[in-house]
């Protein structure tokens, strides 16, 4: 049971902490319909990290009380669970502290210019069309539902990302290399995505999905995707990891002040 | 046909409350009138994203966080048919960015005020928006046909936007004391720019009644400023908040209420640049279009290619 609540948690950070990103465009979009477009996608992640959430909270309520309690370093959640009180979406959201986020680095790297915010979403848009194809098959039945659901939108967002990476690609020269560049920098943290935690291993098979089995068929999207735009795949081995576990970059810390202030400067109440 | 009978055609159809369309002859002034404030209305969605933009990233719940983004979202679509309806008129989005970004075309003035708690969320939507449909839905029928219908659309979504902000206000009204205070803070500094936006009086509005005449306007600025604070007034009561004006009174007589001085000092140069975030909204805007530059250029390179290669293609083919 642990291992479900954590590995559902890593789905809702991923979803919460990459929307969260996204939604810091709007209104500075480069074009006012891809402004509209991102925004879009940022809703879709949101509407993702709330069911996931939800299911999370459920999960961890029906836990019994001794095993509650330890499962979270957050002072002020834990509060709630020895007062016995049960938890919902928002707790998990704006109670926790970057150590108990369990999102992949590459969701919490910043916008950067239009290229960067681009080269991020194709490599993880482009995982979880493979990974939501894979989940809709899951055992748990809640995460299955998400799923389904995400697939749906996932499959757009895939399309749409892949396409400003060729539009970008094989645009001007100026919008070549800055596509190139955001293609490398961000590489080295599409390795985490395929490295699996403890807890997906524990998962993988049933309720979860074998990532590292999804890597071949990533790599070939990409590659396709990246030739089409007359780009070339970035080279370099040596890949970030630590997001799923907890140990996070600088830049989490700032979304998360940002993200919790109110609820940590007014706590235990309803807005 | 001479000029004279083209203008006795469009005053007729105006007389007759029929649309005038994209291709109907029009005089140069009502044309002029026309995109200068279609534009100023759809620049003032597209810098009004700004205020509210500005908590979306530390909204308080998750429902809340969405919500918002929805609607300031909404707010680009709104500028989105708006500059679709002044291109009719012959003036293409991007000359009327550069006026934005010049500072010759003008926006709401509220949006230079800043949005500094979580209840400005509510406020906005209440009393600004509240304010907007006040306009906006007497613009459902003014007489040029595409704006119009872009009112039509807008205004059902504003509805709900001004839902949704009173709900905010009323969740935290029924909270804790401090969630109140938040709640009377936001409201003082709102009420008065928003009385500010249905414009100046009628009697230091010189383009009021050749507006009225074309049927662009339907009710003057006075007008509908009063029949806002009539509204809103009853539902100030429901939230259990004052309106920081002491000379608002029901006035049996006229069956309105009475309402103070407006500050048009404030308000002259606060449309003039001299509010709190005027230079931050701009600079803003000019900066995301800047920035954007060479995307739009990629873009557009892209497309050409595109074409090109699917011409190359079919002379091949041919």
């Amino acid at each position: 049971m642990k291992n479900q609540i954590l590995y559902t948690l890593q789905l809702s950070d991923n979803a919460l902490i990459y929307g969260h990103r996204l939604s810091e465009w709007c209104g500075h979009g480069p074009i006012l319909e891809q402004d509209i477009a991102l925004t879009n996608i940022s809703l879709d992640y949101l509407g993702q990290a709330r069911s996931f959430y939800q299911h999370a909270a459920n999960l961890f309520n029906a836990l019994p009380q001794a095993e509650k309690q330890g499962m979270f370093l957050s002072v002020a959640l834990e509060e709630k669970i020895k007062k016995g009180e049960s938890i919902d979406e928002d707790d998990l959201a704006y109670l926790r502290d970057g150590w108990d986020f369990r999102n992949l680095l590459i969701t919490e790297q910043p916008n950067g210019d239009w290229a960067t915010t681009i080269a991020r979403a194709f490599y993880f848009d482009t995982f979880n069309y493979l990974f939501y194809t894979q989940l809709k098959k899951s055992t748990d039945l809640q995460l299955a539902a998400v799923a389904e659901k995400s697939l749906k939108e996932v499959t757009y967002h895939k399309r749409w990302s892949a396409e400003w990476v060729i539009r970008l690609g094989d645009g001007t020269n100026e919008s070549h290399v800055k596509m190139q560049t955001a293609l490398n920098d961000l590489w080295p943290f599409t390795g985490e995505m395929f490295r699996m935690t403890d807890a997906e291993k524990d998962m993988a098979g049933n309720a979860g999905v074998d990532t590292a089995a999804l890597y071949d068929l990533w790599l070939q999207e990409v590659a396709a995707v990246v030739d089409e735009a007359t780009l070339k795949m970035p080279e370099g081995a040596w890949m970030q990891d630590g997001g799923k576990n907890g140990r996070h970059s600088e830049h989490l810390g700032y979304i998360l002040a940002e993200l919790q202030f109110i609820q940590r400067a007014y706590p235990g109440m309803e807005w | 046909m001479t000029v004279r009978d083209f203008q006795e055609a469009f005053d007729e159809k105006i007389d007759k409350e029929i649309a005038i369309e994209p291709r109907d002859w029009m005089p140069d002034n009502y044309r002029k009138t026309l995109i200068r404030q279609i534009s100023q209305h759809a620049h003032s969605e597209i810098v009004g994203m700004l205020p509210e933009g500005n908590w979306i990233t530390r909204a308080p719940s998750l429902r809340r966080k969405a919500v918002l983004l929805a609607k300031v979202q909404d707010e680009a679509g709104h500028g989105l048919y708006l500059y679709s309806a002044a291109e009719t008129l012959g003036i293409s989005r991007d000359e009327m960015y550069d006026q934005l970004h010049s500072g010759k075309a003008k926006y709401s003035s509220i949006f230079n005020y800043p949005t500094t708690t979580w209840a400005d969320m509510g406020a906005i939507g209440w009393l600004v928006d509240g304010a907007a449909i006040m306009n906006q839905v007497a613009l459902c029928r003014t007489s040029y046909g595409p704006y119009a219908r872009a009112m039509v659309r807008i205004c059902k979504e504003e509805s709900f936007h001004q839902r949704q902000g009173f709900e905010i206000l009323l969740q935290m009204s029924k909270g804790t004391e401090i969630q109140r205070r938040m709640v009377q803070d936001a409201i003082d500094r709102w009420w008065w720019p928003s009385l500010m936006m249905f414009g100046p009086s009628d009697d230091n509005s010189p383009n009021t009644a050749q507006s009225m005449r074309w049927r662009v306007k339907r009710f003057t600025n006075d007008e509908l400023r009063q029949r806002f604070v009539d509204v809103t007034v009853e539902q100030c009561k429901i939230l259990g908040m004052t309106l920081p004006d002491p000379e608002l009174k029901w006035n049996e007589e006229k069956g309105h209420y009475d309402f103070g001085a407006i500050n048009w000092e404030e308000f002259w140069n606060v449309v003039n640049g001299n509010g709190p975030c005027n230079k931050e909204r701009l600079e803003a805007r000019a900066k995301a279009w800047e920035n954007g530059k060479w995307v739009r250029d990629a873009a557009f390179a892209y497309s050409e290619k595109r074409k090109e290669r699917s011409g190359s293609k079919d002379s091949k083919a041919a």
